[in-house]
């Protein structure tokens, strides 16, 4: 069994979901989804035991493309977190009844589909083609079910499509110089590309552009906390805690080993200006007034050390990024997940109309305490794990980026315990706050235990990632 | 077996947490209270054994669990080590926790979440055990954040009222700017030495050839102090302490009081081998020390809430320890926090029996008289106020007087900052003491009627620490010290004797008349002329500057935190709208620009499909005619 076969599964999922009608989607869509977690779990068990996991295959000759998925630490663990995210994400949608829910959960398989095409393909056309495919099922998550008013919704919406879709096609460009040059897409071939420093830098651009609208960088940004805002739970959620890493890993994996030269000339520029976007984001979430709003900016602030991180071009720097985007993941949608509870129950989003909430269910309370906590980093939990390898990373390139960046576990403690207390504390109101069911309940236990159990122990995901990683830094580091 | 005894003392506090969160709902409040002091108790039986066994000779226990993480210039070990300095922080953290434990029993009797303050309390003690016993800085930095989060939760732990909850928010806020400086510290340490390890870094210190640049390893040490004035509340980090009192008052003298709090020392202690290394560092440890002491002392003047007042007294004891450590005489702080715990702890526990009796009332103008309703409390009370004052034979004299005596010796400047904090300390003491517990009652007729001696729960551990305030300067007496001696393998450089000449003996009088002199005005203001303080707006001159902490909260307001609220409205009315005006400007030149852009806004998916497959296929096909 090999990778492809996780691929099928969940592409063999969309349509059987679509299929089995509007009554047993969602049931369908988590059984398809654990099943591709748990092929996942075994394809990993056996890339350990040193066997092939990856898959080539050519698909034409000219131009050559070859329908590659490949496994290696990095793609293996992008993998994982996909398929582990998606039943969990499936899960938290339980609670909502949807009008065409069989459409609505086909298309979350679907989008895992091609997000996880996107972290293992090898090939440069294929892997732009997940890309993009990854888009489509979003549009229409959030177009369809979103919530607010439907003419606002769909504006924000399209003009995160066409902005994304106009972001990614800079890198098409970049790609299709680079064939010009060395022939083919395979990454391996695009790594040795002998660029001159000029074509460097404009196919780092290139790429740059496209990752930066999809992480997002500031200025690059605005789309987001509309469409955070807007989309159904679980479109954020995909949002959030996937598919931006998509653009992160695509960093790793494209950008920084392709035009090595340029990573390194222009290092701190880069740096600095995803350095800029954690206090940013910081400081506008201080701001907002709408809860899902607020966790978007936070979530903009922790994705930019993130991407800082990368662009330290260290291994710590590398392996934090990983690990943090791994853990941010789950974090997010968590948060996400308690946002969304809330506004059930509530019918609000806007902050200054909750409070109250932890005198009617202590359980809620302790748990999104905790996720509050793994948010801000708290040490044991495994955001703080990346969070230091990430600080650390910047502090290796210039002291002063890792204080500056380092203002996020101060201005994050702000914001997140200011919102917790409007939100949940106080006396109780008039709103009648449910308890959590059990199936909310398990839903956050699950990811609570990742986030715990990995802050005490992250070496089975370190140490997983870290050879694959030394071997990208080799291409990153040279430098002739 | 040493390992297994370790991993109980760590974990049992840690199991009475989960155990009261858990299943602690469905037990009453007596039960939950009784396996909370169990767990504690548990850990302090061990680390009295291991204390007698490190204390007879015995070799410190090391416990490697597992690697935690990899850096490229160092690792991380999960590992804890039992020595000297670790076993004594423990036997006072274990020691207290448990007296706290067995007094919060009756204090919080009836309290619906008493389970879970029960469970915040263990996980509190677990923490802490954790920041004193890890091996590396981050194991401490573990224990470290953790008990800032206990803070926060106990503090808040009445959260259906707001001020208590921003003065917990404030704690854990201004905690993590010191924390930052912390982790800054962290990483200059990990990357001049390799390792984050105690032993290693000493290591690489003693064996004599050491290459590192000292400007860093300076830069490495400030930002390390900047962390310990978050946790032990200093200048310009103390703010949020007297705050803190917000939370109930057994919380206070455990956490805020005699054990978290004192983090910072025994980090700098802990590291003792840096600072030394950094006498530029340690001259702006002790000075900030020596003003930290002063200022507290001087806004606890005019204080009238008893928790308040005690609260400036912890923030300006804590300042004549950092002195102690700024002047190299690690082993005298070390003296001042053991004693201090002491006395502290029962000063807290005994305001916490009087507004148990006042029925929560903190208010000192409201007081008056309790000694002839409250024998025990007004006893232990006056033993531990005699104990901070400073007098001879009580604990606190010998520790504070051997700070003023190193400060004498380094820095006369220093010495009279510290001496006027003294005075200052026993004025403001005894002007707590007559106010609350001498000439007649104050407060309603309906609180008078209530008037009663607390429980034994609560009794026995104001007893236990009262003694323990009496005779606790024992450990280290002028001559001949128990506690150098034993803590001679922790520190590197010689520990200075100071001879008890002339000098010695002539500063010993001066500190003693200083504290009369002190006990000597309270005595004339409040029970001579009976001067009780007036309404809040009676307040006026400088008195009133004190009264309001001479309005350092509002100036931080106004020039920090209404700044980065004001930078957030410009951010979201400004820059976010420009930046998206930008893009969609973009949008619109590209719309003008071309009929195909007015196509692709008419949103129709299918279109775009269209144009998306339409374009792969013209790309490829590009491509290969070529």
């Amino acid at each position: 069994m090999d990778v492809s076969f996780i691929l099928i599964i969940l592409l063999f999922g969309a349509v059987a979901t679509y299929f089995v009608g509007d009554k047993w989607a969602s049931k369908a869509a988590l059984i398809f989804s654990t099943c591709a977690f748990a092929a996942t779990l075994y394809v990993i068990y056996r890339y350990n035991m040193g066997e092939k996991v990856s898959y080539l295959q050519t698909w034409m000759s000219r131009p050559r493309i070859v329908i590659g998925l490949q496994a290696d630490g990095m793609s293996l663990l992008m993998l994982l977190l996909t398929t582990a995210l998606t039943p969990i994400i499936v899960l938290t949608s339980f609670g909502n009844l949807f009008p065409k829910s069989r459409s609505f959960y086909a298309l979350i398989l679907f989008m895992a589909f091609a997000m996880a095409g996107t972290f293992l393909a090898v090939d440069g056309l294929l892997y732009y083609i997940f890309w993009e495919l990854s888009l489509i099922p979003i549009y229409f998550i959030a177009l369809i079910w979103g919530s607010g008013e439907a003419e606002r919704r769909k504006k924000d919406v399209v003009k995160f499509f066409i902005y994304t879709f106009a972001g990614s096609l800079f890198m098409l460009v970049a790609f299709i110089y680079l064939y010009t040059k060395t022939g083919s897409f395979l990454n391996l071939h695009l790594y040795n590309a002998k660029l001159t420093d000029t074509e460097q830098l404009w196919i780092f651009l290139g790429f740059f552009l496209a990752y930066a609208i999809k992480i997002p960088i500031i200025p690059f940004h605005t789309w987001q906390a509309n469409v955070y805002q807007k989309a159904p739970a679980a479109g954020t959620m995909l949002l959030s805690g996937i598919m931006l890493k998509m653009a992160l890993y695509s960093i790793i994996r494209w950008q920084l080993p392709i035009a090595p030269k340029a990573a390194h000339d222009y290092k701190y520029i880069f740096i600095a200006l995803c350095v800029a976007g954690v206090i940013y984001g910081s400081i506008l979430a201080l701001k907002q007034t709408n809860l899902k709003k607020l966790l978007a900016y936070s979530s903009l602030a922790h994705v930019g050390l993130i991407a800082a991180g990368a662009y330290t071009l260290t291994i710590d720097g590398l392996r934090g990024a990983f690990v943090q985007m791994i853990a941010h993941g789950f974090v997010v949608v968590g948060l996400f997940y308690a946002a969304e509870i809330i506004s059930r129950r509530y019918k609000t989003e806007e902050i200054a109309e909750m409070g109250g909430i932890r005198i009617q269910s202590a359980k809620f309370a302790s748990m999104f305490m905790i996720l509050v906590m793994a948010s801000v980093a708290l040490p044991g939990t495994f955001n703080f794990i990346g969070e230091f390898e990430l600080l650390y990373s910047l502090a290796q390139a210039n002291i002063w980026l890792a204080v500056l960046g380092g203002t996020t576990i101060i201005l994050g403690a702000f914001y997140m315990l200011r919102m917790f207390q409007q939100v949940m504390l106080g006396d109780k109101g008039t709103k009648v706050f449910k308890d959590v069911t059990f199936g909310e309940g398990f839903t956050f236990v699950l990811i609570i235990a990742v986030l715990l159990f990995f802050g005490l122990y992250p070496r089975p995901i370190t140490d997983f990632v870290t050879p694959s990683l030394q071997k990208v830094l080799v291409y990153i580091n040279q430098i002739n | 077996m040493d390992t297994n005894l370790a991993l109980l003392l760590l974990l049992a506090p840690l199991a009475g947490f989960l155990l009261n969160i858990f299943i602690g709902k469905k037990l009453s409040g007596n039960v939950s209270g009784i396996l909370g002091s169990v767990a504690v108790a548990v850990s302090f039986a061990v680390t009295l054994k291991f204390f007698l066994q490190v204390n007879g000779g015995g070799e410190p226990i090391n416990v490697n669990l597992f690697k935690w993480m990899t850096l490229a210039n160092f690792d991380v070990n999960f590992a804890f080590q039992l020595d000297q300095l670790s076993l004594l922080w423990l036997m006072f953290v274990t020691g207290i926790g448990t007296l706290i434990h067995i007094y919060s029993i009756s204090y919080m009797h009836g309290d619906e979440n008493i389970h879970k303050y029960f469970g915040y309390l263990n996980l509190f003690v677990f923490f802490m055990i954790t920041l004193v016993m890890g091996s590396n800085l981050l194991i401490m930095f573990i224990g470290w954040e953790g008990v800032g989060l206990c803070s926060y939760l106990l503090i808040g732990f009445w959260y259906k009222n707001h001020d208590f909850n921003d003065a917990a928010k404030k704690a854990f806020i201004m905690n993590r700017i010191g924390d930052l400086g912390f982790l800054i510290g962290i990483f200059i340490i990990g990357y001049l030495f390799h390792s984050v390890d105690y032993i290693d870094i000493k290591n690489a210190i003693t064996s004599g050839n050491l290459d590192i640049d000292m400007t860093w390893l300076g830069i490495a040490t400030l930002c390390l102090f900047i962390g310990a004035c978050g946790k032990s509340a200093q200048i310009p980090l103390y703010t949020w302490l007297p705050d803190a009192m917000a939370g109930p008052t057994p919380v206070s003298a455990l956490i805020h009081a005699a054990t978290m709090v004192t983090a910072g020392i025994f980090m700098i202690t802990r590291l003792n081998f840096l600072f030394d290394l950094t006498p530029d560092v340690q001259n702006i440890i002790a000075i900030v020390g020596a003003f930290t002491s002063l200022i507290a002392a001087s806004i606890g003047l005019a204080q009238n809430d008893i928790k308040k007042v005690l609260a400036y007294s912890t923030v300006s004891q804590l300042g004549l320890m950092f002195l102690a450590l700024g002047l190299g005489a690690y082993h005298v702080a070390v003296f001042h926090v053991i004693t201090h715990a002491f006395f502290k702890a029962c000063l807290f526990l005994g305001s916490g029996s009087v507004i148990h009796a006042m029925h929560g009332e903190q208010d000192m103008r409201y007081m008056g008289g309790l000694r002839k309703v409250m024998g025990v409390t007004f006893i232990t009370f006056l033993i531990s106020t005699l104990a901070i004052s400073g007098l001879p034979p009580f604990s606190g004299f010998f520790s504070k007087d051997e700070i003023l005596m190193t400060a004498f010796h380094h820095n006369k400047v220093l010495w009279v900052v510290g001496s006027i904090a003294s005075i200052m300390t026993a004025f403001y003491m005894f002007r707590l003491l007559y106010l609350t517990f001498y000439k007649d009652f104050r407060g309603t007729e309906e609180q008078k009627k209530h008037l009663h001696e607390s429980p034994s729960l609560i009794t026995f551990p104001l007893i236990v620490l009262a003694i323990l305030a009496l005779v606790g300067g024992a450990i280290s007496l002028p001559g001949h010290s128990w506690l150098n001696e034993y803590l001679s393998p922790i520190l590197t450089n010689h520990i200075e004797h100071h001879e008890l000449g002339t000098t010695a003996y002539m500063l010993m009088g001066i500190a003693i008349i200083g504290a009369l002199i002190g006990i000597g005005i309270a005595y004339f203001k409040y029970i001579k002329q009976g001067f009780v303080p007036g309404k809040d707006e009676e307040i006026t001159g400088f008195s009133k500057v004190l009264y309001n902490k001479f309005y350092v909260d509002e100036i931080y307001t106004a020039i920090i935190v209404k700044p980065i609220y004001a930078l957030g409205a410009f951010f979201k009315n400004v820059t976010e709208v420009a930046f998206s005006g930008f893009i969609f400007g973009l949008g619109r030149l590209a719309n003008a620009l071309s009929t195909q852009g007015k196509v692709i806004q008419n949103g129709s998916i299918g279109f775009y499909l269209l144009v998306f497959v339409l374009g792969i296929c013209s790309i490829i096909a590009y491509i290969f005619l070529k």
